[in-house]
């Protein structure tokens, strides 16, 4: 397998140089058979690496310790799910599923883009190429290649880090990057539409429905590490503000502001250097976050080990952000835009403030990662940029932001004229005050989750009345249900109501987030028998009694459980059960520290988390931390609503959205207005 | 805890817990295999539970590299050597009497700046505080001067009003307006 891998590696850096080299010359040059050898290219790179990536999956299902990767991530006695893991678990797996990913990408994206986008093809297929490339030459000449022979070949591997070994984490290094990875599809478009000089809006239709795709994966990767932290590290959070998964959020954040402000370019063909910046930048941002992760620069407890591999993606970094600079500054004279801002209180305006504060948001996380080293250079002085300086400064960006996810909606295109803004914000304010009103009296006093929950109503408020006044329009005009109706207005128009849905979704995470600021934890040592009492923010006493502690052996590792029983208030709720795990290879040897699996019992309101420290001298005395954790369970099922809101946007079909620019909007230009009689 | 806790208090309740400690040691039955459960823990005692002791861990970085506070790191990863030495060093300075800035003090003296969750407000540090922040209303500032520099430019270079809007009644620009804004998008 380490012969056929190697090969494959040899071959897919190869055939990218070619589909690079041919891309770029036939395109430049207008020649169509190196255009073709370009697109045909894309699908040999994928070929030669799926043939690479089976060759490591052989090896790590038939246990092949001679590999170094499969000897150090694998063990015989590693549950089949995992295995399916361990190919991207470390370092040199990950960069071949990456290349892997990205030439997949490549290769659907010559052979799905419809043909009126033909013209950035070539470039798409050298920039795809050239990229892929430079990951596979990362595993050939940077020391990490998958197929790199052990010095001896041992009888077990090490096996894989148990916390690894976690569902959440088979998902989420995937998901994110198939996020990242994803985002050099619009980039690729973006160069092509800046080298082709093609700067209508039909790039736009292009990028669009892959930064889509992009978004939601780099979402659904964010969301499942969010909930794998929680349920496996048992600090009691989900997020603690690490250099790596900041590095994630930089390129969302930045995608977010451009799919708001791509809108603005569709319809009224402003902000188009802008919105090539914001695409350029996701994309050097994802390359950043992977130099942060892999480099060891910043100590992150995500990091793969410090290697020179770092300093590649550094130089790609650079070598790519003076390459794009260089061709966006000049084309810059190309893209002019074609209207102009007819009012401060327009739409257009609210997504510049929305775009303003999503990328100083990014700022922000970009500042508060890199300060320690910042701080380092300029004052000598090292210094920690924790969770608590992250919030400081964050919160109160992220709660004006979610108020602009409630305004941005109410706002007419073009112009709004007093009349209208007082129309359309009646409802949403007093949906806002009367939440606020309501907490004020119920005591609550903390300014943070006071204006979170109240500007998450008004929020919610907006959407309702959208939706509210989509209905009843239907209803007027062709006499639907209003259940009925709600469902045609989600099918006929998936990028308005299915982006209502996600803004939902983001109140729904926004609420999870303020519960968290009501948190109550404590430790106890308990004996079997013994009880410890909490009080929850939802006030409500809970009592955890130790019912005992049981060892035992499972497929990979020998457990150490207690068991607990829970009451609310004196009444039996159920049982909540914390381990603690031993992994050990075949031989019975153990292969890492003991790790622990917390009890986590969830509701609406409120999750008990319990995790057990220890044992008292090796008796059934046990040391537990117990903590009540408030709307979390919010947090899990925003994240949810947010996948289906992403996917009705995603989703083909629907009333396709005419694009400044395009042919179909040159035939149909301006809106179709009937005036109807007041009611 | 108060800011000052009293050598006397502090003892007092060390006392207590280690008493609490040894009786309850006794009456419990030990497991198949301890060895299997990680590292031997010490019971609990009042002081680890203080809030005013945790107050003062949530400021203090546990220097194992998880980038966890000490109070978090020590009820978290139960692998870690550093963060429970740590909780001893704020217990014994508890216990000497000192203040809860004096101990993160004490720790600043002994490991840096690196020691505190937050940079302390001073210096270079206000621009890590404020700079984001700062940097955001400036350009906000910016974005609405240019944003009204193009609608003026924009009104200065508009062509007359065609005359099929300007014949219409401003309840007519009003209905218009209303109509416009129920078109999805």
């Amino acid at each position: 397998m380490s012969l056929l891998g190697n090969l494959s590696l040899w071959l897919a850096f190869l055939v990218g140089l070619w589909g690079a080299i041919t891309g770029f010359v036939g395109g430049a040059q207008q020649r169509p058979d190196l255009q073709q050898s370009a697109r045909n290219a894309t699908v040999a790179l994928f070929g030669a690496l799926l043939v690479a990536v089976i060759s490591l999956e052989v090896a790590i299902f038939r246990h092949d310790f001679s590999l170094q990767y499969v000897a150090s991530r694998t063990s015989r006695n590693l549950p089949t799910f995992y295995l399916w893991s361990a190919l991207y678990s470390g370092q040199e797996g990950s960069l071949l599923f990456w290349a892997a990913v990205l030439s997949l990408f490549g290769a659907m994206t010559q052979l799905l883009t419809s043909r009126r986008h033909r013209a950035y093809l070539p470039y798409v297929a050298a920039i795809t190429s050239l990229v892929a490339t430079f990951f596979v030459s990362v595993m050939l000449f940077a020391p990490a290649n998958p197929f790199q022979r052990a010095a001896f070949t041992p009888l077990d591997g090490s096996g894989m880090n148990p916390q690894l070994q976690n569902p959440g984490m088979v998902f989420h290094p995937p998901m994110l990057y198939l996020g990242y990875i994803s985002i050099t599809i619009p980039f690729a478009f973006a160069m092509a539409a800046l080298l082709t000089k093609k700067l209508d809006a039909g790039w736009l239709v292009a990028v669009r429905k892959w930064t889509i795709v992009s978004w939601l994966f780099l979402s659904i990767g964010l969301l499942i590490g969010m909930w794998w932290a929680y349920v496996e590290l048992g600090w009691g959070g989900y997020w603690a503000w690490d250099p790596v998964e900041n590095a994630a959020l930089l390129p969302w954040l930045v995608m977010t502001a451009f799919l708001h402000s791509v809108m603005v370019q569709e319809k009224r063909g402003m902000l188009k250097k802008w919105n090539l910046a914001l695409v350029i930048g996701a994309w050097l941002l994802s390359i950043f976050g992977t130099f942060l992760t892999r480099s060891g620069v910043i100590a992150s407890v995500h990091s793969f080990t410090q290697s020179p591999v770092g300093y590649f993606f550094l130089a790609f970094l650079v070598v790519a952000a003076i390459a794009s600079a260089i061709v966006y500054i000049n084309r810059l004279p190309l893209l002019e835009a074609e209207a102009t801002l007819e009012s401060v209180v327009s739409r257009e305006a609210s997504f510049l403030f929305n775009n303003l504060l999503l990328i100083g948001l990014a700022f922000s996380v970009l500042w508060g990662t890199l300060y320690p080293i910042i701080s380092e250079w300029v004052q000598g002085v090292k210094v920690t940029y924790g969770p608590p300086t992250f919030n400081f400064v964050n919160i109160p960006l992220g709660l004006v932001l979610l108020l602009l996810t409630g305004i941005g909606p109410l706002i007419a295109w073009r112009r709004a004229s007093t009349a209208n803004l007082r129309r359309q914000f009646a409802v949403p304010v007093t949906v806002g005050v009367f939440a606020l009103l309501i907490l004020l009296v119920a005591g609550m006093r903390d300014l943070g989750p006071l204006l979170a929950f109240s500007f998450g109503a008004f929020v919610f408020g907006t959407v309702f009345q959208e939706f509210a006044r989509g209905a009843r329009a239907r209803h007027r005009q062709y006499g639907e249900s209003t259940a009925f109706a709600v469902v045609q207005l989600l099918s006929r128009n998936r990028r308005r109501y299915g982006g209502y849905i996600v803004h939902i979704a983001i109140v729904l995470l926004f609420v999870g987030f303020a519960g968290m600021a009501f948190k109550t934890e404590t430790e106890a040592t308990l004996r079997p028998g013994e009880s410890a009492d909490l009080k929850g923010s939802d006030g409500h006493v809970y009592t955890f009694t130790h019912l005992g502690i049981s060892q035992y052996n499972a497929l990979n590792r020998q457990v150490t459980a207690a068991l607990l029983d829970v009451r609310r208030d004196g009444k039996d709720i159920g049982r909540l059960r914390t381990e603690k795990r031993q992994h050990v290879d075949a031989f019975g040897n153990n292969t890492f520290e003991p790790s622990t699996e917390v009890g986590i019992m969830s509701g609406l309101r409120v999750d008990l988390y319990v995790v057990l420290a220890g044992l008292v001298n090796g008796t059934e005395q046990a040391v537990f931390r117990f903590t009540i954790n408030p709307l979390v369970w919010w947090v899990w099922f925003g994240g949810f609503v947010l996948v289906i809101g992403g996917l009705i946007v995603l989703w083909p079909g629907g009333t396709a959205v005419a694009v400044r620019g395009s042919k179909a909007s040159s035939v149909q230009a301006g809106y179709a207005v009937k005036l109807e009689a007041e009611r | 805890m108060s800011d000052r806790l009293s050598r006397r208090g502090f003892f007092a309740i060390a006392a207590a817990a280690a008493g609490a400690i040894v009786q309850d040691t006794v009456r419990a039955g030990r497991v198949y295999d301890p060895q299997r459960a990680g590292r031997p823990k010490e019971p609990i005692t009042a002081l680890d539970t203080d809030a005013g002791i945790q107050a003062i861990e949530k400021k203090l970085r546990c220097s194992c590299g998880c980038g966890l506070d000490i109070y978090t790191c020590r009820t978290t990863d139960f692998q870690c050597t550093y963060s429970p030495a740590l909780h001893k060093d704020v217990l014994r300075l508890a216990g000497q009497g000192k203040t809860a800035q004096q101990i993160l003090d004490e720790f600043v003296k002994q490991y840096g700046q690196v020691a505190l969750m937050s940079p302390p407000r001073e210096g270079l540090n206000l621009a890590g505080y404020f700079l984001p922040g700062v940097a955001i209303l400036v350009a906000a500032v910016f974005l609405l001067l240019t944003l009204r520099r193009w609608t003026r430019d924009a009104k200065a270079a508009a062509p007359a009003t065609p005359a099929t809007l300007s014949n219409a009644t401003p309840d007519e620009l009003e209905r218009l307006r209303r109509e416009l804004d129920r078109l999805p998008g």
